[in-house]
């Protein structure tokens, strides 16, 4: 019998990829093309999504061409960029605007507004999240606000909206000829719009935020069958989705509370599972849904946002010219043996987890004529090892559950001297794994799960393979520990530099 | 825009004998004479060349024999006129270890994920065989990332980076290297692979493929390690779908790093 293979589309912020794997978690074949960013204003991020949805099916008649004769792809799974918003028409399938990315910050002034009113309260309550421009229903209501007769032809059924995940399942699953308008409910949390108890469209929200029920896609389980992808050949059972940082979660088998990953890549991501029950919290992480198969409970998850750790070594190599490649920043760092007392505090533009300034500025404290591009190098490092602290901290203080061991994924992982640092400040073991591909990995996960290439998480759990581990050294994690209220002064002088 | 004045071009630019108090002569002496072959654009013979430095042509012309050696000059078969070594261009871009790593990774992971054997990468640094990358087997077992421990040159990586270095790179054979012959190492260079049976740890086995940088040159080694049994045959001959996955990797990663690509 020849091999049963899944199909993963991981639809990112800079390209779409399309990759297979086989029964044994490993990446069989990948294609990738990237799309253009459209920056008509500061602080406007737009796709065009009729480039995106070219770019999947494209990429995926080629990957699907590279393993024919291999094996059998038997199922799709999809990961997207979260709180990317799409609206279409429901009767030609043509966008009535570009998709509004989740960098654009063009609804910062909304939601002061939203923010402000007398009963924005209800929001964190019901939907789990704090009212914020990084999601997905404020840019919904943007689009309303601007884009000539939107709102009204929304409440006639006339033009849908959804996230790409919705977008390209309606495509696939075809289109204006009976495409089906669904949402994976981890996507569906991120739009401020959903109970995040009941995992329904909440009315009160809609009207909080102005939005027709008439143009929100169905709320379905993260695992189980979506559709039938015609659009592709053969025709696939869409059979998982998820946002791609559960996707990640999924695909590093974190399948238990407590157990957590955290991707590093331009910026951080971290998610802790917390099981079956929503964590309220108080401490700076968010509570989101971290995933659902189909006829079980919604588990959930604490997330930590940091906006930069990967793009500050990129501002080393490409604002100051201090190294000529990313990976060179070890290099830099190993030629002094700590940071000569220099901190670098990398709010570009304020400070997500668990600290929401967005006021906040970057700083570099401590200069003194004794610091060398070395220590800067490693006061770089350290800022994206001191966040990833921060993070834990707070939802540690949250969620009450211990962290057993980090699992991490994403480019800095080949850097040794970071990924000691982080075991050291968090006092745990990191632990990378075989397969670095972890957001398509688990959208490819949950599609077979879904119809059967794996029979349960177990199997998935039996998947994931170390690569690597950092073990703590209790010395270092000891005086880590006492010089952590240095870098926390560094993030309050960042904060009070950027205070109006 | 004038060149001519760092540029030695003719006889009254010889150099005076014990011109610098300390100095290496020999040395001076080649480094005048790449001077003088950077300087003609590659339009001179040795006896131009032995005019334009005021040495002897004989001392020039074996100077230029060991220039040719470590490629820091090429000749033309065809007029014997002398030109700067690709090899002495290539001094500038060093491969940084982090960067090599970086590059290698989703290769390394994929190799130990086929293979269920743990791999590792690994450079000489000075005289030493030392551990770039290294992935665990992947069965969960207690085990610890050996990046930056330095390896005895007996081990199938270090045969790797031995047969690839002195003179061709100028790297020089480390101490305590004797136990592997020279007739191995040719061998190794010749076929494109290095095995390890015991001599480094009895019971325990290697395979290792060099990894070339984008000139051409063996920047690295990359190899699997395991027992001795799982990596050969009775007659100790590599398991054959396991040396193909270590070439295949090794080519993976050089092609990565720019090898072959013109």
């Amino acid at each position: 019998m020849a091999d049963r293979y899944v199909l993963a589309v991981d639809q990112g912020t800079t390209s779409t990829r399309s990759l297979v794997f086989d029964r044994g978690g490993r990446m069989v074949a990948v294609r990738q093309r990237e799309h253009r960013q459209h920056f008509p204003r500061p602080g406007w991020v737009e796709h065009d999504p009729m480039e995106i949805w070219a770019n999947t099916q494209r990429t995926c008649a080629q990957v699907l061409a590279d393993v024919s004769g291999r094996g059998d792809v038997v199922a799709l799974g999809i990961a997207n960029q979260r709180e990317t918003t799409v609206v279409w028409e429901r009767a030609t399938g043509r966008p009535v605007t570009r998709a509004l990315v989740w960098q654009d910050t063009r609804t910062d002034e909304l939601v002061s507004e939203l923010a402000a009113r007398p009963d924005a309260g209800q929001v964190a309550e019901r939907s789990g999240m704090a009212i914020a421009g990084y999601f997905a229903g404020p840019r919904l209501r943007w689009i309303l606000d601007h884009v000539p007769r939107a709102r009204e032809r929304a409440e006639r059924g006339e033009l849908l909206f959804g996230t790409m995940e919705t977008w390209l399942i309606w495509n696939l699953t075809g289109g204006p000829d009976g495409g089906v308008h669904v949402t994976d409910v981890t996507n569906a949390s991120r739009t401020l719009l959903m109970d995040v108890r009941a995992c329904r469209w909440d009315e009160d929200l809609l009207a909080f935020f102005g939005i027709p029920a008439a143009m929100l896609p169905e709320i379905r389980p993260s695992v189980g069958v979506l559709g039938v992808a015609t659009a592709l050949s053969p025709a696939l059972p869409i059979a998982g989705a998820l946002g791609d940082q559960q996707a990640a979660l999924f695909g590093q088998a974190c399948f238990a509370p407590g157990e957590a990953k955290c991707t590093y890549g331009t910026g951080s991501f971290l998610l802790q599972n917390t099981g079956t029950e929503l964590v309220r919290t108080r401490s700076g992480s968010i509570s989101t849904v971290a995933y659902q198969l189909a006829g079980e409970p919604v588990h959930y998850a604490l997330e930590g946002s940091v906006a930069v750790a990967g793009a500050l070594v990129q501002w080393l190599r490409d604002g100051l010219g201090l190294i000529g490649s990313a990976p060179e920043v070890e290099t830099l760092a190993r030629t002094v043996s700590d940071n000569g007392g220099c901190y670098v505090v990398p709010a570009f533009s304020g400070l997500l987890a668990p600290h929401w300034r967005g006021e906040a500025r970057g700083l570099v404290a401590g200069l003194t004529s004794y610091v060398t591009k070395g220590h800067l190098a490693r006061a770089v490092l350290e800022a994206t090892g001191w966040q990833t602290r921060d993070v834990v901290q707070a939802m540690a203080a949250d969620s009450g559950l211990s962290l057993p061991a980090l699992r991490v994924d994403g480019g800095m992982t080949t850097n040794n001297l970071l990924m000691q640092f982080v075991a050291d400040a968090l006092d745990t073991p990191v632990v990378r794994p075989m397969v670095g591909e972890t957001v398509s990995l688990g959208a490819a996960y949950a599609a077979g799960l879904a119809v059967g290439v794996w029979s349960d998480i177990e199997a998935l759990r039996r998947n994931w393979h170390r690569a690597a581990q950092w073990t703590p050294s209790p010395a270092r994690a000891q005086a880590l520990t006492a010089e952590y209220p240095t870098w926390e002064r560094a993030v309050q002088l960042s904060i009070a530099w950027g205070a109006p | 825009m004038s060149h001519s004045a760092d540029t030695a071009t003719g006889p009254s630019d010889g150099l005076p004998s014990g011109a610098v108090p300390g100095s290496v002569q020999s040395i001076e002496r080649a480094a005048a004479i790449l001077q003088v072959v950077a300087g003609s654009g590659g339009t001179l013979g040795v006896t131009d060349i032995s005019e334009a430095v005021g040495l002897a042509k004989t001392t020039t012309h074996s100077l230029l024999r060991t220039l040719l050696l470590v490629g820091f000059v090429e000749q033309d078969p065809a007029t014997g006129r002398y030109a700067l070594g690709t090899r002495l261009l290539r001094l500038g871009t060093h491969l940084d270890v982090n960067e090599l790593r970086a590059r290698a990774s989703n290769w390394a992971d994929a190799l130990a994920a086929r293979s269920g054997h743990a791999v590792r990468l690994a450079a000489l640094t000075g005289e030493d065989v030392v551990v770039v990358h290294h992935v665990f087997r992947p069965d969960d077992s207690a085990q610890v990332l050996e990046v930056g421990t330095v390896l005895p040159p007996t081990t199938a990586l270090g045969k790797v980076l031995r047969a690839h270095s002195h003179p061709h790179t100028g790297h020089r054979p480390a101490a305590g290297a004797a136990a592997v012959t020279a007739a191995e190492l040719a061998e190794v260079r010749v076929r494109g692979w290095a095995t390890e049976q015991g001599e480094y740890e009895a019971g325990l086995g290697g395979l290792a493929a060099p990894v070339r940088g984008a000139g051409g040159l063996v920047v690295a080694a990359l190899g699997v390690g395991g027992p001795r049994s799982s990596l050969f045959d009775a007659r100790g001959l590599p398991r054959s779908p396991l040396l193909a996955m270590v070439t295949d990797a090794a080519l993976a990663v050089s092609r990565e790093l720019g090898h072959g690509s013109g």
